[in-house]
């Protein structure tokens, strides 16, 4: 059990700066989601915590260690890669020991310790099996069990759960959750799918492009979101953004949910219905202002008052469920 | 048969036509010549031929120049396969990094596969050649080693099959560096990094990782390989003309068919018999190659 401590990390490669200047406290046992577009670099990240990478400057430290110059092995990381990386030639049982007869433990300690790990993943009928007969599911789960044989003080996860069919992921994420609260672990975990992020984070750092643009709690992260990238990548369908000017007087970009928009005979913005879709739990009118800029309004199933495509609507904004951006930097503007 | 069923074996048959053609062509009908001729004797001059029945397969088996020859054979696939292996993965393993101007290794390594034998037999000629060679002018070897001199690696009955081998092993590296370099580059580096984070090392991540993951790729070399210093009969043709006689310590079971000066002579009827014995020996051989490692190959997912 460690804290995890990124003390202004820059990694370059070359000329690209992949992570720009980033600092973030992981508290121990906290389940810490690096969330972010592909190429955000937030697998280098991760991958800087595990020792597979090297920072170009800023410190990593695990509880109060710098570990920088330590080899990943003496960090006391496990890591789970998206691809799994299992043994293909290793049975499940000798994947799981793999770790543990690296550090030399003893054939019986191994042994037993790979059956509790199977046994906390279900994995018990499976020892004897090698990867390519299991199922991916499985073969998760199995990757898993070799994170926690050791009884690492900092799990690192890149990308787990992508390699599985939307049900299976769905599952999986609450065991994930489960896991953890069992193990009071620090877990860091990177990933693309917001879902994933909102549903398994204590804390969620949002990143693009190399710079880190929120941390926080999955709720404060949905409902005050510090740029216009965070608003607009955390939602489905994303948050609006209206031009300066277009809902309300004033320089500010105006950020609305989907959600929080209406559909009125007058007032408001004026725009265009493009399409009306029918997700069939809801549906979503898209709509586009006069100068092309696309809005989507959330509107309930049941709804039996929608426009057509192209007829001209009126939108209108919850007035306490608007937020407001600067249009030159992104940064959110608390006006009260 | 429905018609639909009958037109669709007519269209495959034809598709089959070419390909059927050439192998009835070169393979099939000269095999089947060969097993032909293979009971007969022939003439050296006349090239008259005449049945002598088809115990001659068993009669040229168990002659004493065809065991020997056999037993060449072996020593030099002995000699030139587990130590081709090893160095093709030795440097295709030193050159499957990352660093400024590997290109020009790889390119070096590679290069073999572009000179033909004769070319690399001549180049050994050079280098071995006893009066004037490269090595009979390093004193401190010649010291270490008089056979060099006098009478010559190849010259002498001990050391010339070595010395045979030794261009044979040089001029196939390029051939297992290509291979196995292209095993490598196919592992997934997942695999590598997952050891190394749960604190395996370098040798522990070579026989865990790599070296299992190569295992297909290290069968399939070894079978070509062997089939291949089965089938060598450049290098002794030029290096060494199947001598140093009278003990014959290079005529291998090829050169025995093909070489000249051997005890058979010209006759095209013997030729053919051990043409086809060592094809079944390969056979065979390739055959217990396959099922002997074949399970414990790791083919992956």
């Amino acid at each position: 059990m460690a804290s995890v401590t990124l003390a202004s990390i820059t990694k370059k490669f070359g000329d690209t700066i992949a992570v720009d200047n980033v600092s973030i406290d992981v508290a121990d046992g906290e389940f810490m989601v690096l969330l972010g577009p592909s190429g955000c670099g937030k697998s280098t990240l991760l991958r800087m915590i595990a020792g597979l990478e090297d920072p170009t400057s800023g410190d990593v430290l695990i509880g109060t260690h710098r570990v920088n110059d330590l080899l990943p092995k003496e960090r006391d990381v496990a890591m789970v890669f998206q691809s799994y990386a299992l043994y293909p030639h290793k049975t499940v049982q000798a994947n799981i020991e793999f770790p543990l007869k690296v550090r030399g433990v003893s054939v019986a300690d191994r042994a037993k310790q790979a059956k509790d790990a199977a046994e906390l993943l279900e994995l018990t009928d499976y020892l004897k099996r090698k990867p390519g007969q299991l199922s991916g599911g499985q073969r998760q789960r199995v990757a898993l069990a070799r994170a926690i044989v050791r009884q690492p003080a900092v799990f690192c996860m890149d990308e787990p759960l992508s390699n599985l069919d939307a049900k299976l992921r769905g599952e999986t994420r609450a065991e994930l959750v489960a896991l953890h609260q069992r193990l009071k672990t620090t877990f860091v975990y990177v990933t693309h799918d917001q879902v994933e992020a909102m549903t398994m984070g204590s804390r969620i750092a949002v990143m693009s492009k190399g710079v880190l643009q929120q941390i926080g709690t999955p709720q404060e992260v949905y409902a005050k979101p510090a740029t216009t990238f965070v608003a607009t990548f955390l939602g489905t369908p994303p948050m609006n953004i209206f031009p300066a000017g277009s809902l309300e007087p004033g320089a500010m970009l105006v950020g609305v949910r989907p959600e929080h928009l209406t559909i009125a005979a007058d007032g408001g913005v004026e725009a265009t219905v493009v399409l009306v879709e029918q997700l069939g739990h809801e549906i979503h009118v898209v709509c586009a202002l006069s100068n092309g800029t696309k809005v989507i309004v959330r509107r309930p199933a049941d709804d039996d008052n929608l426009p057509q495509d192209g007829d001209v609507v009126h939108l209108q904004a919850w007035a306490h469920r608007r937020h407001h951006f600067d249009p030159d930097t992104g940064m959110r503007v608390d006006t009260e | 048969m429905n018609s639909r069923k009958r037109r669709d074996l007519g269209t495959a048959a034809m598709m089959l036509l070419p390909s059927l053609a050439i192998l009835s062509a070169f393979v099939l009908y000269p095999l089947g010549r060969a097993v032909w001729m293979g009971q007969q004797r022939c003439n050296a001059v006349t090239k008259v031929c005449r049945s002598s029945g088809w115990g001659q397969y068993l009669d040229v088996l168990q002659s004493s120049q065809f065991q020997n020859a056999l037993v060449v054979t072996v020593k030099f696939v002995l000699l030139t396969v587990p130590v081709g292996l090893f160095l093709g993965v030795v440097l295709a393993v030193l050159a499957d990094k990352a660093i400024r101007g590997i290109g020009f290794f790889r390119t070096v390594f590679t290069s073999t596969i572009a000179t033909s034998v004769a070319v690399a037999s001549l180049m050994w000629l050079f280098l071995l050649q006893p009066s004037i060679g490269v090595l009979t002018n390093v004193p401190f070897l010649v010291k270490l080693f008089p056979v060099i001199k006098n009478p010559g690696l190849l010259q002498d009955s001990g050391t010339a099959l070595s010395a045979a081998a030794a261009s044979s092993v040089w001029a196939n590296l390029g051939f297992t560096f290509v291979l196995v370099t292209a095993g490598l580059q196919s592992i997934p580096r997942d695999l590598y990094e997952s050891a190394f984070v749960d604190g395996a090392g370098g040798f522990r991540r070579f026989t865990n990782v790599t070296l299992p993951l190569l295992s297909p790729v290290l069968l399939f070399s070894s079978v070509v390989l062997t089939s291949r210093a089965f089938q060598a009969y450049g290098e002794f043709d030029l290096l060494t003309g199947g001598g140093p006689k009278p003990q014959f310590s290079t005529t291998t079971v090829t050169y025995l068919a093909y070489g000249t000066g051997t005890s058979i002579g010209g006759d095209d009827g013997l030729k053919s018999t051990i043409a086809i014995l060592l094809f079944v020996i390969l056979l065979i051989l390739s055959a217990a190659q396959f099922r002997g490692f074949g399970k414990r190959v790791e083919y992956g997912n």
